[in-house]
């Protein structure tokens, strides 16, 4: 008999710093009104130099654990999904162990799947849970991700983080459904010993975005007979503004339902963590028995789905962690361009 | 090599801010010790600090050592954190003109430094004002 | 124990930036100038103050390396370490060696390069001497702790920005008569303010400099000073003390309070049998402003708190009631770290012998010497009396 698995804690971080689109677009001779409004994006969080993925992840995961009353120690699996892990080889998720008192009875692994990585560190975290072989789980998707000086991805990508610890029992909210669906479509990448990603501009739309997006979502619809009326909330990945509203009106969700999780416009793009931290905010917001569909897209191409359906017990702990919506609205610090390229370690200092 | 090993030992403390505090007389001591300075007893209980505190001092690093140069100004203070308890640490995300003694903080996970571009990354916790 | 008298002192003609001369060249001119001053042949033994020649010009050993470079063939010589303090214990240990019977002409000196390493590595190397895992480790530095000690002093005592340039204004002033000052000039308080910003509220003219320097003393027993060196007023050292507290700054109860300074003076003065108001003189460790004014303080020659007040008035000067840092102090005079506890007796020891000149303070018959380790962490003090 299948067990009843979901999220019994969750939390995010995003750093205080944001850059606005006109300070970038002033440098680059690029128009700002136009990049906001094809954007639909006003600013981006931006990490202080002493932030990354690391650092975040484990702040994300104590506010997770701040949301539930597990012991550390009882975590069997801590999953880091980002495409700017600080190491290329040695772990982020061992940090993350160590920090949160979880080890060393615990596996640990790194998952990269360009935005996607921390839906698929959920997908595998909340698997093992619910196949009986770990009691609790936690999923991270965290990213300092980086867009080359002038590039269109510049304007967007982001920082922040968002973990999930999974379990049986106390849950904040149920994992009705999953669904995946995977092509080989190279929309963008970043090999070995490359500083920036590429990406093959247009193709990154029809065939990458919108093709994997919307046939996750109609496949985890048709396989749990629910349609858009079903759900009080829908979180896609969000890479700008428009896409994941473009994808909501093609499957039929109003806005209303998207907004709550749609970070982007003042979040920007935060990769691993996008759809998750939407998912965050969402929970943060969500009354016992709303259901929520999240849809992350990560290229290459791939899109994790979800379906949630809140519990009773969500109110309760909601506010035991700083809100998403609080790290996003709050206390943000404007950067120049020339901090945020200092930040960012974009000014060469050995040529 | 040298750094990394150093690094790596303290983790107790740099990740998880465990203290040692004494089973006799209750002072507490970061890093742990092995003898108390005050009864001299050898009995220690691990404690966890607590993650918010207040400023007791604090300067604004305006030069720095090699490692830290590019990070200038940047304000460090002594953080007491539980009641006769401090420990030194920087202040982050604040205006440096901002800071106060008696200040409220709370600790985040940061990147304290590393050795060098391609050497090991050390983390640990600094102060970030509660007000902010 | 026996008596200790000092015989000889030496330093080099001045203190700075020595590009021509190696850290063996310096200290070995120190020292000759020591065995000049008093006419020895020969050394027994010797003790060397240097905090890091590792970290600042690569050498460690150097108890071997200068007594080789001093002809000093076969000697027992020992190189002494309490960071900025290590000059001042190796005077200790020289004074040990004499009063104990060990020896009878010890040469106790002290010696630093720093200048080879850039500002950057000597910050680091400086600040080595505070604790490395839980103080360095996230990037403090001398500056920076004393900096802490300054803001902690403020607000517990009202002391003013002001009160801390006048050190620096006192002791230029008296730099600006010592021709052996890395920096013999005078300043103003508006400079001292204005200047170029280090670890809030220490502008660059509140800190002492980064310098290359050596300075050497040599020590024999008292009655031997009497029978064979005695064409030199003859300078007993009649109180030693040395203490420790905790190396990081936090570990401290009190910011504000030196309890190492406190201790190692109350035990130098009990040996002595003297009390702090007999002190006619005295150098103490300036390496940043506040740092003299916690001093003058945790030696009791001020009530707490009342160090800033009395810099301000002016009772610290030459001419004052009680003269504090004659030489210019580390700030005027440079601060070779090593070589600084040397540089201080020998200070007294020309205030006592009557040789100061401009900076002579009148019918000095006893002196005092404190020199501080880290923040705090050590410190030594040495009380000095003519014969």
């Amino acid at each position: 008999m299948s067990r009843t698995v979901g999220i019994i804690g969750y939390g995010a971080y995003i750093p205080r710093n944001r850059i606005k689109v006109e300070e970038i677009a002033k440098i680059w001779g690029a128009d700002a009104p136009s990049y906001k409004k094809g954007l639909m994006l006003r600013e981006k969080s931006v990490p202080s130099p002493d932030q990354d993925t690391i650092t975040m992840a484990v702040e994300a995961a104590k506010n997770a654990l701040k949301r539930c009353t597990i012991n550390p120690e009882e975590i069997g699996a801590i999953y880091v999904g980002s495409e700017s892990h600080p190491y290329a080889v040695k772990p982020s998720g061992t940090v993350v162990a160590e920090a949160i008192g979880a080890t060393p009875s615990i596996h640990c692994a790194d998952f990269e799947f360009a935005c996607k990585a921390g839906s698929e560190a959920m997908f595998v975290a909340h698997g093992l849970v619910k196949a009986g072989l770990i009691k609790y789980g936690l999923g991270i998707g965290a990213d300092t991700s980086q867009g080359a000086p002038g590039d269109a991805l510049e304007y967007s990508a982001s920082a922040g983080a968002a973990a999930f610890i999974f379990g049986e029992n106390d849950l904040l909210a149920e994992i009705e459904e999953t669904y995946s669906f995977m092509t080989d479509t190279p929309d963008f990448w970043r090999r070995e010993h490359q500083f920036y990603p590429q990406h093959a501009g247009r193709f990154t739309g029809e065939t990458a975005y919108f093709k994997h997006s919307l046939s996750a979502a109609m496949g985890i619809m048709e396989k749990s007979g629910t349609k858009p009326d079903d759900f009080d909330f829908a979180v896609f990945h969000q890479p700008n503004g428009k896409f994941p509203l473009r994808v909501g009106k093609t499957l039929g969700f109003p806005k209303e339902k998207i907004e709550t999780g749609w970070l982007v416009p003042t979040l920007g793009n935060t990769y691993s963590g996008a759809s998750p931290l939407g998912l965050t905010a969402v929970l943060d917001a969500a009354k016992p028995g709303n259901r929520i569909l999240m849809v992350s897209y990560g290229s290459g191409a791939g899109s994790d789905a979800f379906i949630f359906k809140c519990t009773d017990k969500l109110i309760e702990v909601q506010n035991n962690a700083k809100l998403t919506r609080d790290y996003l609205d709050k206390n943000q610090k404007y950067l120049d361009y020339g901090t945020y390229s200092k930040y960012r370690k974009k000014i060469i200092k050995n040529a | 090599m040298g750094i990394t090993a150093r690094n790596w030992r303290e983790y107790p403390q740099r990740y998880r801010l465990e203290a040692a505090k004494c089973s006799q007389c209750g002072k507490v001591f970061f890093p742990p010790r092995l003898i108390c300075n005050q009864c001299k007893s050898r009995k220690f209980e691990t404690i966890k600090l607590p993650g918010e505190g207040t400023v007791k001092t604090f300067t604004v690093i305006r030069v720095a050592p090699t490692n830290f140069i590019d990070e200038v100004p940047y304000a460090i203070g002594i953080i007491e954190l539980l009641e006769g308890f401090s420990t030194m640490m920087q202040i982050a995300d604040c205006d440096p003109e901002k800071i106060s003694i008696g200040m409220k903080v709370k600790l985040e996970f940061r990147k304290i430094q590393s050795d060098g571009e391609a050497g090991v990354i050390m983390y640990g916790y600094k102060a970030v004002p509660v007000s902010e | 124990m026996r008596d200790v008298a000092i015989i000889g002192i030496g330093m080099n003609e001045k203190w700075g930036e020595l590009w021509d001369k190696s850290i063996r060249t310096i200290f070995t001119e120190a020292a000759l100038n020591a065995m000049d001053d008093c006419n020895v042949d020969h050394i027994d033994s010797m003790y060397i103050g240097c905090m890091s020649g590792g970290l600042f010009v690569g050498q460690e050993h150097l108890g071997s390396m200068l007594a080789d470079n001093l002809g000093a063939d076969f000697i027992p010589a020992t190189r002494v370490e309490s960071a900025c303090a290590s000059g001042g214990l190796a005077f200790r240990q020289a004074f040990m060696d004499v009063a104990s019977g060990m020896s009878e002409i010890v040469l106790a000196g002290g010696v630093e390069k720093m200048l080879d390493v850039d500002g950057g590595a000597a910050t680091y190397a400086l600040s080595t001497a505070a604790d490395q895992e839980y103080e360095c480790f996230h990037g403090v530095t001398f500056p920076g702790l004393y900096a802490m000690i300054a803001n902690a002093h403020m607000a517990k005592y009202g002391t003013t920005r002001k009160q801390l340039a006048h050190v620096s204004v006192k002791n230029h002033m008296n730099g600006s008569k010592n021709h052996r000052a890395q920096f013999p000039f005078k300043t103003t308080l508006e400079e001292v303010v204005n200047s170029v910003m280090v670890a809030d509220p220490l502008t660059i003219m509140d800190c002492s400099p980064v310098t290359d320097g050596a300075a050497a003393v040599i020590l024999c027993p008292l009655d031997l000073a009497k029978k064979k060196f005695a064409n030199k007023p003859i300078i007993k050292v009649i109180g030693s003390g040395h203490a420790t507290d905790s190396i990081a700054l936090h570990d401290r109860k009190d910011l504000t309070w030196l309890s190492a300074v406190e201790l190692s003076g109350k035990r130098a003065l009990k040996m002595a049998g003297k009390k702090i108001a007999d002190i006619n003189v005295c150098e103490v460790h300036d390496c940043f402003t506040i740092a003299e004014i916690c001093v003058t303080e945790a030696l009791g020659i001020f009530e707490p708190g009342m160090g800033g007040p009395s810099v301000e008035s002016g009772i610290t000067n030459i001419g004052g009631k009680i003269p504090v840092n004659t030489s210019g102090g580390l700030k005027s005079k440079g601060h070779p770290v090593g070589a600084t506890g040397i540089a201080q007796i020998i200070e007294i020891t020309e205030q006592l012998r009557g040789i100061s000149g401009d900076r002579q303070v009148n019918g000095a018959k006893v002196g005092m010497t404190q020199n501080m380790g880290g923040s705090g962490g050590s410190s030594v003090c040495h009380i000095l009396e003519v014969n």
